[in-house]
């Protein structure tokens, strides 16, 4: 019940963030929309995934996005035409997802495949560590999360390296990256 | 396996309706920042569908426990940790591209910037 009224105010949320065009109101919008899915994660019991979500998704996020609208205009023109085209695409893509989305097992049914695979070995706490979560992610997939920061690495790098301040570039306001 | 219509699949049919409101601000909208914000409502919509089928009714947080003996699958939760930092990094590479895009071309519709390129090449052409 929770998890069906909080996936509609996201849906609001959605729409709204869609329609506006004054970029301050769009941000807000999606800081609102991430503190809803990480609200949303509680319900559906993935706490760390909701930690994250609400200090990254929701705060981090929110922060980068007003300060690069500082550094912009933060009114969005009108767009030149109607957009038909794009309409449609995204029309038939979601009849063609949800098509798919109907084969899938029910909503929180235990004989899913999801339940019955790795996922048992998984809960048994082979390491020790009472947080499954920690325990995955620490000692049995460790390297995903060495691939990850060195995503986070690369990533910084190309911020660092395109908002380095430039001595010929007077208008040129350098920004944190990270 | 499938059996449930529309109210099981509720969740479902909602994570592709965020998913494609997504795509669609990414389409449509030429402004980059509100593109930007589009990527990453779609983002989120693909967190929701990876945790949603790991979800069991009364089950509980996957921290071990003797009092619980029912969890919500862990994996998925693991794999989306994973993808929400990469998410804002990449929200992070994006919004300093659209910064350098304006102080280049003084605008981050993307309109105008083709507008400015194509008046560069045709004076360039008409130099030649």
């Amino acid at each position: 019940m929770i998890v069906n009224s909080l996936l509609v105010l996201m849906m609001v949320a959605v729409l709204s963030l869609a329609r506006t065009r004054n970029l301050f109101a769009v941000i807000v919008l999606s800081g609102i929309y991430s503190f809803l899915m990480a609200t949303l994660m509680v319900a559906l019991d993935a706490v760390d995934v909701a930690m994250t979500e609400a200090a990254v998704g929701a705060g981090i996020s929110t922060v980068l996005l007003l300060g690069a609208l500082h550094l912009c205009k933060s009114e969005e023109a009108r767009p030149a035409h109607r957009p038909w085209l794009p309409l449609a695409l995204s029309g038939a893509t979601a009849a063609l997802l949800i098509y798919g989305a109907m084969g899938l097992p029910d909503f929180a049914d235990p004989n899913a495949p999801i339940h019955q695979h790795v996922a048992p070995r998984y809960l048994q706490n082979e390491v020790d560590v009472p947080n499954v979560v920690t325990a995955v992610l620490a000692s049995f997939r460790g390297y995903d999360t060495l691939g990850e920061t060195v995503v986070v690495f690369t990533a910084g790098a190309g911020i660092i390296a395109l908002l380095r301040r430039r001595k010929h570039k007077p208008e040129g306001k350098g920004r944190d990256g990270e | 396996m499938s059996s449930g219509g529309v109210l099981e699949h509720f969740t479902y049919i909602v994570t592709v309706f965020l998913m494609v409101a997504g795509l669609y601000v990414v389409i449509a909208r030429g402004n980059l920042i509100k593109k930007l914000v589009g990527l990453s409502v779609f983002q989120t919509s693909v967190y929701l569908l990876y945790i949603a089928p790991g979800k069991l009714i009364g089950g509980t947080a996957p921290i071990l426990s003797p009092h619980y003996t029912v969890y919500s699958n862990p994996l998925p939760h693991v794999l989306i940790l994973t993808a929400i930092v990469v998410g804002v990094a990449t929200l992070a590479l994006g919004l300093a591209l659209a910064v350098r895009i304006k102080e280049t071309y003084g605008s981050i519709e993307e309109d105008e910037i083709t507008a400015a390129d194509n008046a560069v090449q045709d004076a360039e052409d008409a130099r030649s």
